[in-house]
């Protein structure tokens, strides 16, 4: 069984599970209506030139955040 | 035959627009939302014998009226309760999309779903069961393209449908919560029902969930509707948010939408297949962006287009503008031939076509930028430009999206502020927005590049382009470190979320980017004709009147009598005419003003033409010119006046880089502080007005002794 980590830490290419959604407020509920709830299946596709944002792929469409945004949200790596 | 409402939401980037042009074409209007300054698009459509008008909402993911432009759609369904609403998806994120369609099924407004983009789904091996969407949604469902206009018609065809057989009466969708949320909902209902509290307009369970997730919008108006209910109904909520925080570590909002994405998943399985391998296909855009938003290549990409852009605008847009000027001379020339000289021939020539005349001069180069720009936006690139930005932007205490206001604004040396000023309108927080509105004024726009070149040419005549290369980059530097002060004193908070949609790169339709193009310099065309014309009127009267005491004049008469040659008449004749500029209202005004400027270098002539820059920065060249009595100077040809700025003596090259940094960081010109009011308000618009003026002045005194120094 795969440890829960941060998405910060997740490498491209990586295939994960949402497991939990940390933020309140403005950040919690926007997070939520892009999509981004536990259960979730996301891959990290590519980080920005400086490392920050990252781009998800999740549901058919591309989604980028911040380190600093991704730090709300932890996950399991899925084995291949 | 009946008059319809119809309101058109949906996701951005879903195509929604695109499908709005292809239903409405070219019988649509712009104008901004009451109070806010979220664009307001409606088009007129005549149907067989309906009438229809359509209303394009802007584009939300979400009813949770977080955002103005959420906030903005929601509305419109509640207060001006459309007949139908169509929900435009991006067929190929149906998931995420139908979130959206489910807040507005629990509203209960008669709701058509419009499939778009069916043809990437097909392409994509995917399938998706519209007539089975169309059973468990209970809405109308039309497969649509709205690039090729496909379905377009069935789409209206339907909507007037439900519009005429549901006649407005909303039927709303009621999603289980679980166990937690169901009781406490079920008891909120009942209260708010036999209240009849807020249910003249919306459900009343509709009510309950927006307390249950504590939207400050209609807690609000609960409170001015009925006080006693409102805290009755809040304490229900505080109780249930403590409970499912105790339990399930979540607020109610957060299970609320993990409740309606388990709601759609259900209703979602059955309507899309995928294909079997559908787990290792890359899509187009997937590989395209392993290249566009490569680490090295990608930030090397992104200047390539960018100076892409400005040279194709500079080299096509020169042409246009080129016949513009001469249209705009030979009407100069009508003008003079047709009224006598005096008093009107110079407020007809000099001050109406010449002043609205510089100013239309711009719109070929601003369409040809708005062109691409619009072009760029379309394909899904700027999203792009604000990902690989956003680090930096951050750094400055600004968002990733503040780059295309920059770059509107002349970024890319070239643009205007006032477009650039309006492109705030896409930030989404108020803080960054106000940010981005001060110090995008800093960029070289249109108006002050005949400034900077004819300085250029004038005191480094070796590295013109270079200086324009340190030009356009320190007004960058600067644009930044004034936006890290602002967010750290003024307007200090937290950076707003980057949580942003990548779209997938796409091939932008001609309607829609000439529909764009359209708009935006029409916009900049109507300030043209009206501020621009006031300003030039104003300003022509300020360096007229008053006019030289008769018998100065006659002291002037009296020497050309006497001259012996032509040399001497025109030397006379410049006399004459600076010392006729000095003592108008403009001259007085810079010469009041000349023992502050000496500071950074500047005489009163100098001060004229910065006073002149106010209103608009394009006459800066033409009154430096007219205050330097060369009488008028044409803009596009500045070399007489640097050949004479390089010969007075009080004019150094350390005056130049003074006078280049203080046109670069002035108060910025009238239309766009005017601009600015309607974007934030007026107390802001002054502070710029005042802060970026001192912040000039400063800054120029500084760099004028420094380099007096050193040159």
């Amino acid at each position: 069984m795969a440890q829960d980590m941060c998405l910060r830490k997740a490498k491209v290419n990586q295939r994960l599970k949402i497991r939990t959604v940390s933020a309140d407020g403005e950040l919690g509920r926007r997070i939520r209506d892009m999509g981004l709830i536990p259960g979730t299946e996301v891959t990290v596709i590519g980080k920005a030139p400086l490392r920050d944002p990252v781009a998800l792929r999740l549901r058919d469409f591309t989604l980028t955040l911040r380190n600093s945004e991704a730090d709300h949200i932890t996950v399991t790596p899925l084995e291949d | 035959m009946g008059q319809y409402i119809i309101g058109i939401a949906g996701n951005p980037n879903c195509g929604k627009t695109t499908m709005f042009n292809a239903l409405t074409g070219a019988r649509q209007h712009v104008a901004n939302w009451p109070g806010v300054t979220v664009e307001k698009k409606i088009g007129h459509i005549n149907a067989g014998t309906d009438s229809v008008e359509l209303v394009d909402l802007p584009g939300t993911y979400s009813l949770t009226a977080y955002t103005q432009e959420e906030l903005v759609a929601r509305n419109f369904l509640v207060d001006d309760r459309p007949q139908a609403v169509i929900d435009i998806m991006n067929a190929d994120a149906l998931e995420r999309n139908l979130y959206l369609a489910v807040q507005i099924m629990e509203l209960g407004v008669p709701l058509i779903l419009g499939l778009n983009m069916m043809d990437e789904v097909r392409k994509s091996g995917k399938r998706i069961d519209s007539a089975r969407l169309e059973e468990l949604s209970g809405c109308a469902v039309v497969e649509t393209v709205a690039r090729s206009g496909r379905g377009a018609q069935e789409l209206l065809r339907s909507t007037l449908e439900v519009a005429a057989k549901q006649t407005g009466e909303w039927k709303a969708l009621n999603i289980s919560y679980g166990p937690d949320l169901d009781p406490v909902l079920c008891e909120m209902e009942k209260l708010i029902a036999e209240a009849e509290f807020l249910t003249d307009k919306v459900p009343a369970r509709w009510t309950g969930i927006k307390y249950l997730e504590r939207d400050e919008d209609v807690i609000i108006k609960g409170r001015m509707a009925n006080t006693e209910l409102s805290e009755q109904l809040e304490a229900m909520a505080r109780e249930v948010a403590e409970h499912t925080r105790k339990t399930l570590n979540m607020r109610p909002d957060a299970l609320i939408a993990d409740y309606r994405y388990g709601f759609i998943a259900s209703m979602i399985k059955d309507v899309v297949t995928y294909p079997a391998s559908s787990e290792d296909r890359i899509s187009r855009s997937d590989k395209m962006d392993k290249v566009l938003t490569h680490r090295f290549l990608g930030p090397l990409i992104m200047l390539g287009i960018v100076y892409l852009i400005y040279e194709i605008t500079f080299t096509v847009g020169e042409i246009p503008m080129g016949w513009l000027e001469s249209l705009f001379g030979l009407l100069g020339d009508a003008a003079t031939n047709l009224l006598p000289p005096g008093h009107l021939q110079s407020l007809v020539v000099s001050g109406i076509i010449d002043g609205v005349g510089g100013v239309l001069g711009f719109v070929p180069l601003i369409m040809f930028m708005f062109l691409m720009i619009s072009a760029l936006e379309d394909s899904g690139y700027i999203a792009r430009m604000a990902y690989m930005l956003d680090r930096i932007f951050k750094i400055f205490g600004l968002h990733g999206t503040s780059v295309l206001p920059f770059i509107v604004s002349g970024g890319i040396a070239g643009g205007c502020a006032v477009p650039g000023v309006m492109a705030t309108r896409t930030l989404r927080s108020p803080k960054e927005k106000l940010a981005t509105l001060f110090v995008t004024p800093y960029m070289t726009c249109g108006a002050k590049v005949p400034v900077f070149l004819m300085l250029a040419a004038a005191f480094f005549p070796e590295d013109s382009a270079t200086v324009m290369l340190v030009i356009t980059l320190s007004a960058w530097a600067m644009a930044l470190l004034v936006a890290r002060l602002l967010r750290s004193t003024v307007i200090r908070g937290a950076s707003t979320p980057f949580v942003m949609e990548l779209p997938p790169y796409r091939m932008p339709t001609l309607q829609g980017v000439l529909i764009h193009t359209w708009e935006r310099t029409w916009e900049y065309a109507k300030k043209a004709g009206t501020v621009i014309l006031g300003i030039s009127i104003l300003l022509w009267a300020m360096m007229t009147f008053p006019e030289l005491p008769a018998d100065r004049v006659a002291h002037y008469e009296a020497q050309r009598a006497a001259a012996q040659s032509e040399e001497q008449i025109t030397t006379i004749d410049n006399a004459e005419a600076e010392e006729a500029v000095r003592h108008t209202l403009a001259g007085r005004i810079g010469t009041a003003l000349e023992p502050v400027s000496e500071l950074a270098g500047f005489n009163w002539r100098v001060n004229i033409a910065l006073t002149g820059g106010f209103a608009a920065k394009e006459v800066i060249v033409s009154t430096l010119g007219t205050a330097y009595s060369l009488g008028e100077v044409d803009t596009e040809e500045a070399l007489p006046l640097s050949e004479r700025l390089v010969a007075d003596p009080a004019f150094s090259a350390a005056t130049a880089i003074a006078l280049i940094i203080f046109t670069m960081l002035y108060a910025p010109c009238f239309v766009t502080v005017v601009t600015m009011a309607r974007e934030s308000s007026w107390r802001w618009a002054a502070f710029s007005v005042v802060g970026s003026t001192c912040l000039a002045f400063v800054m120029a005194v500084l760099a004028y002794h420094v380099s007096k120094a050193f040159l």
